[in-house]
């Protein structure tokens, strides 16, 4: 049996578990990941209660793909102190979908940066909540590059869940081919 | 959902379960590695440690005992560690992708025909 993991990421109130719950065999769980201060002394109580830690809370659903392969999808919020547990998490996922809610765009402008730094493939699902602009005007304003996929979706539909993470698993397929060609 | 963030609970607590240790052999466990209980439970374990044997009964991945034991991931790590050292677990780490590689064009394949089919 083996593990696969693809991260979602996105601003507050985006659909992020919505869209995890629509796909996943199993209710979305959640949890959380602290990031202490790198520590000297830790047989020492007080330093350890002294010390700062980060906390950021995530959750998760189940894919079983086949009998040898099931597929964790995350939900993580997108915003800085998150990208402190990412290596911790996430290093070694698939990809990345960011979730866009064109109301407030600009939530999702440090995850793409961050994404690109990591080097993730992603895609980018916008979650329609009301009509707003065209995709085109999405990437605009987005600064995506041409080639990453950009798509409209509605976290509720299992359908639709399905589509934006077959859309980057299709993505990853290209990469993978212009890589070797 | 609303959950005691660790943030709000007593460090103590924490120093207590893991035996004032704060950080686990980050390379020893994947967040999604499947743990696989060896032994059961024995009287007198540590009742985190006993949890664990009960929940890794059938391959559960760290992030699902962290979410059943509502326990940070981080923490877990170091139970497991516990277990590991005195083999009473053992450990199916995720193969398809290395951590700087790109998952295998096969495992690209099989994943999409398994979504095709969901
Ligand atoms: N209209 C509409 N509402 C949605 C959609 N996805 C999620 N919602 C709603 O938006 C709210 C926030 O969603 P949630 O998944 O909790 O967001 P999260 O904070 O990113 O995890 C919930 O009330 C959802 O029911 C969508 O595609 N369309
Ligand atoms: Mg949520």
């Amino acid at each position: 049996m083996d593990a696969l993991k693809i991260v979602v990421v996105g601003g507050f109130g985006v659909g992020k578990t919505t869209l995890v719950g629509s796909v996943s065999e199993i209710r979305p769980l959640s949890t959380e990941e602290v990031m202490t201060q790198a520590s000297v002394g830790v047989d020492d109580a007080s330093r350890v209660r002294g010390k700062s830690t980060t906390t950021v809370a995530f959750d998760f659903g189940r894919i079983t793909l086949d009998a040898s392969r099931v597929l964790y999808l995350f939900g993580a919020p997108g915003q800085q102190r998150f990208w402190f547990v990412w290596d911790q998490l996430f290093a070694g996922s698939l990809g990345a979908v960011v979730l866009v809610d064109t109301r407030r765009m600009e939530d999702s402008w440090y995850s793409i940066d961050r994404l690109e730094h990591h080097r993730m493939p992603f895609v980018v699902a916008v979650n329609r909540f009301t009509d707003g602009p065209s995709l085109e005007a999405v990437r605009e304003a987005l600064a995506l590059a041409p080639d990453v996929p950009l798509i409209d979706c509605d976290a509720r539909k299992r359908s639709s869940g399905k589509h934006v993470l077959i859309t980057l698993v299709e993505h990853l397929t290209r990469l993978h081919e212009g890589s070797t060609q | 959902m609303s959950r005691r963030s660790v943030d709000r609970e007593d460090p103590d607590r924490l120093y207590t379960v893991t035996g004032g240790r704060t950080r686990a052999d980050e390379t020893a466990f994947d967040s999604v590695s499947l743990i696989v209980g060896e032994c059961e439970p024995t009287p007198g374990m540590q009742s985190e440690h006993a949890k664990i044997l009960q929940l890794a009964r059938r391959p559960m991945a760290v992030v699902e005992i962290s979410a059943e034991l509502r326990l940070p991931v981080s923490v877990v790590k170091i139970l497991l560690r516990d277990l590991l050292d005195t083999n009473r677990i053992t450990v199916r780490h995720p193969s398809a992708i290395t951590r700087a590689g790109r998952p295998d064009p096969e495992t690209l394949k099989q994943v999409l025909l398994a979504l095709h089919d969901l």
